[in-house]
């Protein structure tokens, strides 16, 4: 063992050294770690309205859809109208708006449903005050699932269409 | 940027002078392959004799290969060394038929190889009806580069397959595809070309952007195929010994993709995205305006040319379901094909004309089928979880597609089958790999 590996080894030692007990950690919900003596100072996530945590947080970025379908729902259209709302409020931003579909069909065709997906928010979105120039639509068929798991529980999460801000007019 | 390695150029091919055919007296050595062939025949293919020292390796290599390629079909059988009674010492010397006949070689392939000093290799064979005790055609002999033995060893391949089966070969051949790494919610595709067998991989991309469905231009030289690359689906063209690319089509605010050759090589019918809606289109290759071809509010995609470049079979939902449908080249009205239960996709035409493959999703199981161009005698070649893509080989007579296995660890392959639904194989590859194209018969 070369001396610099050595002396890795004994900063390891001591920082692991530092960790006390293992009750000290906790979950925060979300799978990461917290250590429950110095837990995090949590900004309020329904912050700035302003904020593009709060489009993607509290109004929601992305909407789904069923099985072979790209009509939008009840749940759908009430989140784009937030969307739509937010984005006549904040007018310095463009959007992509992203299609996807889930792994159970060729790829062409998931191509071309996905491009109906998002071109459907698009629709929405511009029935509803937002200015075309601003919306862009890129199709990714089944290329980009989010949820990897063979079953209908990721594949609902997988069909869907995502709205991505982006600073600057388009 | 990676030259790909050239095609060989100036291979010769020439037939030997010397043993006439032989009227055979217990009927031709034939395999016919629509029969469903349950027993493989069985052939014996000793070492090619080396002419001179320093040719062993090479003479082995290239023996290897041509019996590989026979047994990989199904339709034969190799008989091992260690059953051989006879040594072939020459390739001039007259065949101990007794000998072979006792081992039940009905097929004996015997060769030779040299090698020059400028590196040029040069392969001889015979191919032998042992029970009927003569040649089955000429005697061949192929000179090509030290890099082209492989393709030398298809070329024999191909000669062994055609005269006993009577249907063209297939193994000199190319298949481009996407080579995938990576997990299933970030994977990384770039284009690949190899040997049909798997051997000689070259990339043609690299993986900074996803990239689809490659297809081959009918001579082989040129790689239709979809890329990410300009922020949204496009087609692009790219040439294979170059690996020079460009887009094609420059309509503002459309995607495009799913991109075929005519078999004259001069068109691209493809799919064309706008506001959500999907139709098909051609445009010549050169450049040029695009020509509509369906004006549907239904998704029109995965376009294919009959071989005869007079209709074009693509998939529509405009019935409600994904179905295949045919239509003039030119565009104009369109015959559904396709009425079994299920959804069915991908069509593509064979270069024989005769049937068309094609992806079937029923009861959540993905199947690789083929149809007559009318739509009867559909049958299913294969079912998983997830078989999707078909690919015709040069000769019609085998289908190479995507085969992903299911759940998080999710990854696909390569694999083919041939028409009567047998001989279901993986086709090697380095890692995960999808969406084939079989190349033309190389020249």
């Amino acid at each position: 063992m070369t001396p610099i590996t050595k002396s890795l080894f004994l900063i390891a030692g001591l920082v692991l050294a530092g960790c006390t007990s293992p009750s000290q950690f906790g979950s925060d919900g979300n799978g990461n770690t917290v250590d429950l003596n110095n837990p995090p100072v949590t900004t309020d996530p329904l912050g700035d309205p302003a904020s593009t945590s709060y489009f993607s947080n509290a109004i929601g970025d992305r909407v789904l859809f069923a099985v072979d379908e790209s009509t939008l729902g009840a749940e759908a259209r009430q989140i784009l109208q937030g969307q739509a709302t937010w984005l006549n409020t904040n007018r310095d931003y463009a959007i992509v708006v992203e299609g996807h579909a889930d792994e159970q069909g060729t790829r062409e065709y998931n191509l071309a449903l996905s491009a109906k997906r998002a071109s459907a928010v698009q629709q929405f979105l511009v029935q509803n005050g937002v200015s075309g120039s601003r919306i862009r639509t890129v199709p990714y068929g089944k290329e980009r699932p989010i949820e990897i798991c063979s079953e209908e529980t990721c594949y609902t999460k997988n069909r869907r269409a995502v709205t991505l801000l982006q600073a600057g007019i388009s | 940027m990676m030259r790909v390695i050239g095609l060989v150029l100036g291979m010769a091919l020439t037939t030997l002078a010397g043993l006439a055919s032989v009227a055979n007296a217990q009927g031709p050595l034939r395999i016919e392959i629509t029969e469903g062939v349950i027993e493989p025949l069985p052939f014996a293919a000793p070492d090619f004799i080396p002419e001179h020292a320093g040719a062993e390796q090479m003479a082995a290599q290239i023996t290897q290969v041509i019996a590989a390629d026979l047994a990989n079909t199904g339709l034969f059988r190799e008989i091992p060394r260690n059953a051989f009674i006879s040594t072939v010492t020459s390739f001039s010397s007259p065949v101990q038929y007794s000998d072979w006949k006792a081992i039940n070689a009905q097929a004996l392939i015997t060769g030779a190889v040299s090698v020059a000093s400028d590196g040029r290799v040069t392969v001889k064979f015979r191919l032998f009806d042992v029970f009927s005790e003569g040649p089955l055609g000429d005697g061949l002999q192929f000179v090509g580069t030290t890099a082209s033995w492989r393709r030398m060893s298809h070329k024999v391949a191909d000669a062994v397959y055609q005269r006993i089966t009577g249907e063209g070969g297939y193994f000199d051949s190319r298949v481009v595809f996407v080579s995938e790494t990576g997990p299933k919610n970030a994977r990384r595709k770039r284009l690949a070309i190899m040997d049909y067998d798997g051997a000689n991989v070259q990339f043609l991309t690299d993986s900074s952007t996803i990239v689809l469905a490659p297809r081959f231009s009918p001579t082989g030289d040129r790689v239709l195929y979809t890329s990410y690359e300009t922020g949204a689906p496009k087609i692009f063209l790219l040439d294979v010994a170059s690996v020079g690319k460009r887009p094609l089509g420059e309509t503002p605010g459309t995607m495009t993709f799913a991109p075929r050759f005519s078999p004259d090589g001069q068109t691209v019918v493809y799919s064309l995205s706008q506001g959500g809606n999907t139709d098909i289109y051609r445009m010549t290759v050169g450049g040029g305006s695009e020509t509509r071809l369906t004006s549907t509010p239904s998704i029109e995609t995965a376009p294919s040319f009959s071989p005869d470049g007079s209709q074009i079979v693509f998939e529509s939902d405009r019935s409600g379901t994904q179905q295949l449908y045919i239509m003039p080249a030119s565009g104009g009205e369109a015959t559904r094909i396709s009425f079994g239960q299920g959804r069915y996709g991908t069509p593509v035409w064979s270069p024989r004309g005769d049937l068309i493959a094609f992806t079937k999703q029923n009861k959540g199981r993905f199947h690789i089928g083929v149809m007559r161009v009318d739509g009867s005698e559909e049958r299913l070649l294969t079912a998983s979880f997830l078989d999707e893509g078909p690919s015709w080989s040069p000769n019609g007579r085998v289908i190479m597609f995507t085969r992903e296995s299911q759940g998080a660890n999710g990854a696909p392959a390569l694999y083919s089958v041939d028409i009567t639904g047998r001989n279901l194989r993986r086709v090697p590859t380095n890692g995960a790999a999808s969406d084939p194209a079989w190349s033309p018969l190389l020249p």
